[in-house]
C-alpha cells in the first residue's frame, strides 16, 4: 500500500496537498487540469521532489528520503525513456545492473524474454533511433518490467503515439502492471484514458489530490472540481 | 549524480591557479617600482594600437561583410569557415606569413622596387596594428555579417517593394544595424588587442612599439627586475578588468557563428558598381588574409626535410604540452560545465596569461628554477586561457544531456561511474572533440609564458620559431612555421574529428 500522509509539496509558489492511500496491486488513473500539481504529485512518489512536510510510505515504510534509484517505483516517462546513443540490449541492462558490469547468462535471458514480450524479440541490438515510436514506447515498458518494482509510474507516457497506438499500449501496460502484480499510477489529461486503463481515479484539482474513488463511479457523479475540468 | 563536490573542487582550482598568482603579483608589486616613463609610454602605445586595429579591422569589415551577406558564389561557405581559422591559427606563423609579403624582401617592397618607389618596412607600430588587422579583420567580418543575416528578409523585401534606393536602404535598415552591431565588435577587438604579447614581441619592441604585456616580459627577461614586472602586470590586470567589463556590457550575444549559409535576398544590389564592388571587397580580403599563409607553405615546404633536432625536439615538447593543457582543460570543464561554472571559467580570460606568468614565476622562484618549470607551466595557463571557451562549447550540451536524461538515470539508480562513462561523455562526444580541438590547437600555437621562462633546452615550436626569426634564418624559420602550422591544425582535426566519428 502506498500511502501519502500530510504531504505537502512546494514547486515555486504552487503548492499541492495529498493525503491518501492507495492499494496495491491496483491501477489508479491521476487526472485533473494542466498546471494542476499530477506531475508533481509523480514527482514526489518517485523522488524527484521532495516534500515540504508529510511524508511517503510503502507498506508502511517510510521512503520520504530515499532517492529514486533507491525507492520501489519504476517511472515511464513523458519522453527520454531510452538512452538513444545506447542499443535496446544495452539500455535493458543498464536497468538490470545500473552500478556497472556485465549481464550474467540468466540475466541476459531475463533481458531477450523483457523484450519478447514486449514484441520486440530480436530488436536488441537496434538503437531507439533505428525502431518507430511504438517500438521505443514498448522498449521502455520492457525497461520497467526488467526493474521489477511494485510501483509503476506513468507521466502521460505515450502523448506522442496516434490513438490506435496509445490504447494498444494501455492495454499492454495494464497487462504488465497485473501480471507483475504493481500498483499503476498514469497522469493523464483524458477522461477516456482513465477510464479505459484505470480501476481507481484520484482528481488533482485546486492544489488538492483527492483521495482515490472507483473510476466509473466518479464519472457518474462527478465533484465540482472534475465537472469544471470535463466541462459537463 | 554526486557531481557537485566535483564542481565545487574544480572552480576552487580554478579560483587559486589565477587568483593566487594575482595576489602574488600584487604583493610584490607594493611600492617596489614607481610608475616611470617607460610604464607611461607602453600604457599609451598599448591603447592607441588597440583602438586604431579595432577600428581599422570594423572599418575594413563592413564592405567584405556586406558583400557576403549578399552574393552566394562558389566557395563562399570555404570563406565563411576560413575566417573562422585565425583562431586556432598560431600567431608566429601570421606573422611569418605577413613578413613574407609586407617584410624588407617580401612581395610589396619587391613590387615597389619594380616601380621605383621606396620601400617600407613591418617593423614598428605600424606593423603591430598591420598583424592585428590580419587576426581581427576574419572576427568583426563574422560577427557584422551575423547582424547583416539577423536582419529580418521582410524588411528588405518591404524596402524593394517601397522601391528604396541603395542609399536608402542602407540608411533605413543597415545603418541601424551596424551602430549597434560595430561598437560591440570594435569593444571585443579592442580587449583582445590590449593583451597583446606575440605579436608585439615579433613586430614590435623598442620604445615607440611596446605593449604593456612585452614591458612586463621585458623587464622580467632582460633587467630580472621582479618590482616592475609586478608593477605592469597589475597596470595589465586593471586594464584587461576595466576593458572586459566594458566590453561584456557592450557585446550581447554577438559573435556565435550559426546560420552564416543564408544570403539575404536583394533586389538592389544586381547592377553593375555595386557587384564589382563586392567583388573587389571580397577579392582583396582574401588576398590579405591567404597570401601570407599560401608563403608560409610555398616558403616553408624547402626547409621542411632539414629542420634539425632543436625543431623537432621544440615541436615534441609542443605536442606534450598540448595534450597535457588540452587534458586539464577537459577534466576542469567537465565538472564546471553549469551556468556558474562558466562565469567561474572566465576567470581564464580576465587575467592575462602574462601575468598569471608573472605569479607563478613570482611563487616558484623561492623553491625551485621556474625554468624547470617552463613546460608544465604553459600547459597549466594554456589550459586555464582556454576554459572558457571550451565552457562555452560544452556547458549547453550538457545542461541538454542532463535536463533530459538526468531524471531516467536517477530512476535507475545508475552511479556516477556508469553516468559519466555510459551516458554524459559519450553524448558530449561531438562537442568534446571540438572543445579538444579548440584547446590543442590554441596551446600548439602559444607563444606567451614559454617566452617568460623557458632556456634553450626547453623550447616550444612557437617559441623555437621566433628564435630561429631572431637569428635571421628566416628559411629555417619558415621551414619550422610550416610544421607549426600542420601540427596545429592537425591536431584540431584530429581531435574535431574524433568527437564527428559515428557515435559508438
Amino acid at each position: 500500500m502506498l500511502t501519502l500522509e500530510a504531504l505537502t509539496v512546494r514547486a515555486g509558489d504552487f503548492a499541492l496537498s495529498a493525503d491518501l492511500s492507495l492499494d496495491a496491486p491496483g491501477r489508479v488513473a491521476v487526472i485533473g487540469p494542466s498546471g494542476a500539481g499530477k506531475s508533481t504529485l509523480l514527482d514526489a512518489v518517485a523522488g524527484f521532489r521532495t516534500p515540504a512536510s508529510g511524508r511517503v510510505l510503502w507498506n508502511g515504510l517510510d521512503i520520504t528520503g530515499l532517492p529514486p534509484g533507491k525507492r520501489p517505483v519504476a517511472t515511464l516517462f513523458q519522453d527520454n525513456n531510452l538512452f538513444p546513443h545506447l542499443s535496446l540490449d544495452e539500455n535493458l541492462a543498464l536497468a538490470i545492473r545500473p552500478r556497472g558490469g556485465r549481464l550474467d547468462k540468466s540475466e541476459a535471458q531475463r533481458r531477450d524474454a523483457a523484450l519478447s514480450r514486449v514484441g520486440l524479440g530480436g530488436f536488441g541490438q537496434r538503437r531507439p533511433g533505428e525502431v518507430s515510436g511504438g517500438q521505443q514506447s514498448r522498449a521502455a515498458l520492457a525497461r520497467v518490467i526488467l526493474q521489477n518494482r511494485p510501483v509503476m509510474l506513468l507521466d502521460e507516457p505515450f502523448a506522442a503515439l496516434g490513438p490506435a497506438l496509445k490504447a494498444e499500449m494501455l492495454s499492454e501496460v495494464r497487462r504488465v502492471a497485473d501480471e507483475m502484480g504493481a500498483l499503476a499510477l498514469i497522469v493523464t489529461h483524458d477522461p477516456g484514458d482513465a477510464r479505459r486503463f484505470a480501476e481507481r481515479t484520484v482528481v488533482v484539482a485546486e492544489g488538492r489530490a483527492a483521495p482515490a474513488r472507483p473510476t466509473e463511479e466518479l464519472f457518474a457523479d462527478p465533484p465540482p472540481a472534475l465537472r469544471d475540468y470535463l466541462g459537463t | 549524480m554526486a557531481q557537485r563536490p566535483l564542481a565545487l573542487i574544480a572552480g576552487a582550482l580554478v579560483c587559486a591557479l589565477t587568483l593566487v598568482p594575482v595576489g602574488a603579483v600584487l604583493w610584490r608589486a607594493d611600492g617596489l617600482s614607481a610608475f616611470g616613463p617607460g610604464a607611461w609610454q607602453a600604457l599609451r602605445f598599448t591603447l592607441w594600437q588597440a583602438m586604431l586595429s579595432a577600428a581599422l579591422s570594423v572599418l575594413l569589415a563592413i564592405p567584405v561583410a556586406r558583400a557576403l551577406a549578399r552574393r552566394r558564389f562558389r566557395g563562399r561557405s570555404l570563406l565563411v569557415t576560413l575566417l573562422g581559422a585565425p583562431f586556432i591559427l598560431p600567431v608566429i606563423v601570421a606573422v611569418l606569413g605577413l613578413v613574407s609579403v609586407f617584410g624588407a624582401s617580401g612581395l610589396v617592397n619587391r613590387g615597389l622596387d619594380v616601380l621605383g618607389v621606396p620601400g617600407m618596412t613591418i617593423y614598428g607600430a605600424h606593423g603591430v596594428i598591420l598583424a592585428h588587422v590580419f587576426f581581427n579583420l576574419p572576427l568583426a567580418t563574422r560577427m557584422i555579417l551575423q547582424g547583416w543575416l539577423a536582419i529580418p528578409g521582410e524588411r528588405f523585401r518591404l524596402a524593394a517593394s517601397l522601391g528604396l534606393s541603395s542609399r536608402e536602404m542602407f540608411r533605413v535598415i543597415e545603418w541601424p544595424m551596424l551602430v549597434r552591431i560595430g561598437p560591440q565588435a570594435a569593444a571585443v577587438i579592442f580587449v583582445i588587442c590590449l593583451s597583446s604579447f606575440a605579436v608585439a614581441l615579433t613586430l614590435g619592441g623598442g620604445p615607440r612599439a611596446t605593449t604593456v604585456e612585452l614591458a612586463i616580459y621585458q623587464a622580467l627577461r632582460f633587467d630580472f627586475d621582479l618590482g616592475r614586472a609586478a608593477m605592469l602586470a597589475c597596470l595589465q590586470l586593471a586594464l584587461a578588468l576595466a576593458a572586459g567589463l566594458v566590453a561584456l556590457r557592450l557585446s550581447g550575444r554577438a559573435g556565435q557563428g550559426a546560420g552564416l549559409d543564408r544570403v539575404v535576398p536583394r533586389w538592389d544590389a544586381a547592377r553593375g558598381p555595386a557587384r564589382a564592388l563586392d567583388a573587389f571587397a571580397i577579392g582583396l580580403a582574401a588576398l590579405f588574409l591567404l597570401t601570407p599563409l599560401a608563403l608560409v607553405a610555398l616558403n616553408g615546404a624547402p626547409g621542411l626535410p632539414d629542420l634539425g633536432w632543436p625543431v623537432w625536439r621544440a615541436a615534441l615538447h609542443s605536442i606534450a604540452v598540448a595534450l597535457l593543457s588540452t587534458a586539464l582543460c577537459l577534466i576542469w570543464a567537465l565538472p564546471l560545465a553549469t551556468r556558474r561554472g562558466e562565469v567561474v571559467g572566465l576567470l581564464g580570460i580576465a587575467v592575462s596569461p602574462l601575468v598569471l606568468g608573472t605569479g607563478l614565476f613570482i611563487l616558484v622562484r623561492p623553491y625551485v628554477n621556474p625554468v624547470a618549470l617552463a613546460l608544465p607551466a604553459t600547459a597549466l595557463v594554456n589550459a586555464l586561457v582556454a576554459l572558457p571557451f571550451a565552457l562555452r562549447i560544452l556547458r549547453p550540451e550538457a545542461e541538454a544531456v542532463r535536463t533530459d536524461y538526468g531524471r531516467l538515470a536517477a530512476a535507475l539508480g545508475l552511479s556516477p561511474r556508469l553516468w559519466l562513462t555510459r551516458i554524459l561523455l559519450p553524448r558530449l562526444r561531438r562537442p568534446l572533440g571540438f572543445a579538444a580541438g579548440l584547446t590543442a590547437a590554441l596551446s600548439m600555437g602559444d607563444l606567451g609564458v614559454i617566452a617568460l621562462f623557458a632556456d634553450p633546452e626547453r623550447a616550444t615550436l612557437p617559441l623555437q620559431v621566433y628564435r630561429l626569426m631572431g637569428s635571421y634564418r628566416m628559411e629555417a624559420a619558415q621551414g619550422a612555421a610550416l610544421l607549426l602550422l600542420a601540427l596545429s591544425l592537425a591536431l584540431f582535426w584530429l581531435f574535431d574529428r574524433g568527437g564527428r566519428v559515428a557515435d559508438a
